[in-house]
């Protein structure tokens, strides 16, 4: 191990190095995977957990906030009851990956003609060339620490040309108080299309899930993505997505955070082919002590590449909410179009809300601008409905709504959409019952 | 585009070894022994006749520097300083405390004069036109040393201290201990440590309550010794219902090693008063192969410490090879106002990393921060600010916009604002632009037959209007006037 080792490790980073231990040798992969497992530990080892002096994490000391890790998820777990949907009413098909391990026969995979979907275990011991081809560029403990341990997930390939109409989930459940590390891919050959879900959902325990999904997406494919952090209250949530996109293609991208006591969001993109757009959307709605993190990185790395990001974080109680993002803009990728906007809606007296929403720029004949808002609901429009008889839990879920509709229906996907300003008025809702009338 | 493209090429033809201001003076100094230990401290102590307390707080704070490690977050990029290899005190040998102009060493006041600044008293800035009888009080520092500090009997008579720090240590202790290190602590960070421990001179301003300063007070820095670093030391008090405008200008001759300069200002605005705090800093920046400039590593810092006081910086960053410096306030009083306006310009191997901190902890503070940053030639410019609000910040606002303008493609902007509230009730607003000069513009300016080199001047000068505005007569001059070296060729 050519990394130093720091000598005063956290009890969490001690379970960490344990758990890699005492699975390394039994952990699925060829050998080329196992190198890999090794160099990736090495890799975490080096760094440790993620501190507030990590500027990318700044806002999530993971070494103070992770005060223990869960076992890791041993195999598949008996359940096969699943909770309860958590998008009533949506017509898609379904890979269900119960504590990382994907059961066929829990799944719908009606509809999809054409595409293959593959346990990442296969993958892992084929050594399929394609994995960590994405997540192998980003320098972060946390990936780190997923390639060293990862296990399950799934792999979803489109090939070239073919239009997939009907929307496909990887429903992720957790059963119980466990440790998962999910790597799942998305191949969009050229010219493809996809509509793809990812929800996270787990029974009311204090599992940890760090999952990290590669995506690359071909030349003139267009990709809808819409993420669902619903994870239990006592959770930790680490999801990343790395994603690159080819010439032409479209992708849109939303995530919404309602779940975990500690959430961390990651996306990071990477332009690799011109006239390609990118949509990034968020919407954090977070309560009581929740933590809910959100990163994004945009790599302009070509010319004529054009992203829109809007996200948009509801704090209640004494929550905190944190934006971080990133536009970079490299030396050549002229005419390159980026525009960020974070706002942040602040609805009691001690939640928080922090936000670095950063431009890197070395080409010149750009338009790159960003803004960013922190602030409370707006007393006079609250006056306004006040006066024409609106009770004012249900005004403030009214104007909390449509403050959170734009970034939801930023993603340009109606059904989706729908199904997701559902989750965002039950959370209104349960929180409404808690204001009083 | 043709207009741009000629700016570009113009730029790199003449860049930056315009620099005007690149002589030496042959001047005989004296110097304290090269490197720094306790004895060095104990120098540079003894020679200002400093009280033994002073000479305390210099060494604790050395003992606390010896602890810490330079910093690195900011996006700059330099060779690691060799603090062994600098001289950290150099005086010009003249009389010791000259009592009237005519003592003064006339190698020094022909340097000054070169640089147009007026030292004597019935003059005015030069090349200001309808200038009439306005007046500005002037703090000459060369290298280590106060050399001359103008109507300071005329201040008097108002009840205004404007004199040196070190004649300020002796002079007035209680107020100078009272107050030095209360905004930027001794052990606030790396450079703002060092200052503390080896600082030389600078200005020391107290306007004492209700009283409005009548003069604009300015400090003219000069460093001009090889292998130098210059510590200045600035402390400004504004007591209650005060009010006094202070300018600072600094220059530096053109050398192939790059040379430090780490100063320390602090600001205290007590219950409604108000300072306003410009600087035109064009320090030697090097020549067009990024050889030699000076390192401008700053800490400056304004505490509102009283109700319904203001503090509001405005800075024309144009010159040094590297710059890092965040002018911030402390909105501590209810009602207090923090304002920052800045135009940072850099060209050939320049880097800047400069932006502000708003903090948030009154009742109802406002601020309001603009920057506008134009990068050229092969220079980086980063904005990097904080916008915090404490959780008793009730009513905070702040509105923030930074723009950012490319000139040639080898250049970069960055931008990375902070944001931190813990007020629900705080109301933050961020906004910031990256861009060429557009199209449009240009082409609506050749329409009317304007030169493309005038229309870029136009839109430039167009660009920086917001923070022009809010410099005093003299300076809006001497900014634009640098504005234009700096881009010499893209603003004609």
């Amino acid at each position: 191990m050519n990394a130093e080792l720091r000598s005063l490790r956290t009890e969490a980073e001690t379970a960490l190095a344990e758990s890699f231990a005492a699975a390394r040798n039994s952990l699925p992969g060829s050998a080329t995977v196992k190198a890999a497992r090794e160099r990736a530990f090495a890799a975490f080892e080096g760094k440790g957990l993620p501190h507030r002096r990590t500027e990318p994490w700044r806002y999530t000391d993971l070494r103070a906030l992770l005060r223990t890790v869960p076992p890791r998820a041993a195999g598949a777990a008996a359940a096969t009851a699943l909770p309860a949907d958590p998008l009533p009413g949506l017509d898609r098909a379904r890979i269900v990956v119960v504590d990382g391990v994907w059961r066929p026969e829990l799944s719908d995979l009606a509809g999809l003609d054409g595409v293959t979907v593959t346990a990442t275990e296969r993958l892992l011991a084929e050594g399929d060339e394609r994995l960590g081809g994405q997540a192998g560029r980003l320098d972060d403990a946390m990936v780190a620490l997923n390639t060293a341990l990862m296990a399950g997930g799934v792999a979803i390939d489109v090939p070239a040309g073919v239009d997939i109409n009907r929307a496909v989930e990887i429903a992720h459940v957790t059963t119980g108080a466990v440790a998962t590390y999910v790597r799942n891919h998305i191949w969009v050959g050229a010219g493809g299309s996809l509509r793809v879900l990812e929800t996270f959902v787990g029974a009311d325990a204090a599992y940890q899930a760090n999952v990290v999904t590669e995506a690359v997406i071909g030349d003139r494919a267009k990709v809808i993505w819409a993420k669902l952090q619903a994870e239990a209250a006592s959770s930790v949530h680490i999801g990343t997505l790395a994603a690159s996109i080819g010439a032409e293609a479209q992708f849109d991208h939303l995530t919404l955070m309602t779940g975990a006591a500690l959430s961390r969001s990651q996306s990071f993109v990477s332009f690799g082919g011109e006239f390609a757009r990118a949509g990034l959307f968020g919407a954090t709605m977070v309560g009581g002590r929740q933590h809910a993190d959100i990163m994004l990185g945009v790599d302009h790395a070509v010319p004529n590449g054009a992203s829109r990001e809007l996200f948009k974080a509801v704090m209640d109680g004494r929550a905190e909410g944190i934006f971080q993002g990133r536009i970079v803009v490299r030396p050549g990728a002229q005419k390159t179009d980026g525009r960020m906007m974070t706002q942040g809606l602040l609805l009691s007296e001690e939640a928080t809300f922090s936000v670095k929403p950063e431009l890197e720029i070395f080409a010149d004949d750009v338009q790159c601008a960003h803004g960013a808002t922190s602030g409370q609901i707006d007393e006079d429009m609250l006056f306004y409905l006040l006066a024409r008889g609106i009770p004012r839990a249900e005004a403030e879920t009214l104007l909390v709504t449509a403050f959170l509709a734009e970034a939801i229906e930023g993603l340009g996907d109606e059904a989706i959409g729908e199904a997701f300003e559902v989750v965002a008025r039950d959370w209104l809702a349960r929180r409404g019952r808690m204001v009083a009338p | 585009m043709p207009a741009v493209q000629e700016t570009v090429d113009q730029v790199r033809r003449i860049d930056v070894d315009q620099y005007k201001y690149g002589f030496v003076t042959e001047i005989e100094s004296e110097k304290a022994p090269k490197g720094l230990s306790e004895e060095v401290i104990r120098f540079i102590s003894a020679k200002k006749n400093e009280p033994d307390w002073m000479l305390e707080w210099r060494l604790d704070a050395y003992r606390r520097w010896l602890t810490m490690t330079e910093p690195t977050w900011a996006r700059v990029h330099y060779p690691k300083i060799d603090f062994e290899e600098l001289y950290y005190y150099a005086a010009p040998k003249s009389t010791p405390g000259p009592k009237s102009l005519d003592e003064v060493d006339p190698e020094l006041l022909a340097t000054y004069e070169k640089l147009g600044i007026p030292l004597r008293e019935r003059e005015i800035l030069a090349g200001v036109e309808g200038a009439g009888d306005r007046r500005v009080a002037v703090d000459a520092v060369f290298d280590s040393v106060s050399v001359v500090t103008t109507f300071k009997e005329e201040l008097k008579k108002a009840g205004v201290i404007f004199c040196s720090i070190s004649e300020a240590i002796r002079e007035y202790p209680d107020l100078v201990r009272k107050y030095l290190g209360s905004v930027v602590p001794t052990t606030d960070n790396f450079y703002a440590t060092l200052n503390s421990a080896v600082f030389s001179d600078g200005s020391f301003v107290y306007v004492p309550e209700g009283v409005r300063c009548p003069m604009e007070l300015s400090t003219y820095f000069r460093i001009n010794e090889r292998n130098t670093g210059q510590f200045e030391r600035t402390l400004i008090i504004a007591d209650k219902g005060a009010y006094v405008s202070y300018l600072e200008g600094c220059t530096a001759p053109q050398r192939d090693e790059n040379q430090l300069h780490a100063a320390v200002v602090e600001l205290v605005a007590l219950d409604d008063a108000e300072i306003k705090y410009s600087t035109v800093q064009n320090w030697y920046p090097g020549d067009k192969d990024g050889k030699g400039g000076i390192y401008n590593f700053v800490t400056k810092r304004g505490d509102c410490r009283g109700p319904r006081s203001k503090i509001s910086w405005t800075q024309v960053e144009t010159g040094s090879a590297i710059t890092w410096k965040y002018p911030s306030c402390i909105l501590r009083g209810d009602d207090s106002q923090g304002e920052f306006y800045s135009i940072a310009v850099s060209n050939g191997y320049q880097q800047v990393d400069s932006g502000t901190k708003m903090i948030h902890l009154g009742k109802n503070t406002k601020s309001r921060i603009i920057s506008k940053g134009i990068a050229a030639g092969r220079s980086d410019n980063t904005y990097r600010g904080l916008v915090s609000a404490h959780r008793k910040a009730s009513g905070a606002r702040n509105f923030t916009n930074c723009d950012s303008l490319l000139i040639g493609d080898q250049c970069g902007a960055h931008t990375v604002p902070y944001i931190e509230s813990k007020n629900a009730s705080a109301v933050f607003e961020h906004e910031a632009t990256t861009s060429k000069i557009a199209d449009d513009q240009l082409f609506y300016c050749l329409q009317r037959g304007l030169s493309s080199e005038e229309a870029v001047a136009l839109i430039v000068n167009g660009f920086v209007k917001d923070v022009i505005q809010q410099l005093p007569m003299e300076f809006a001059v001497e900014a634009q006037k640098l504005i234009s070296i700096s881009l010499e060729g893209s603003v004609g």
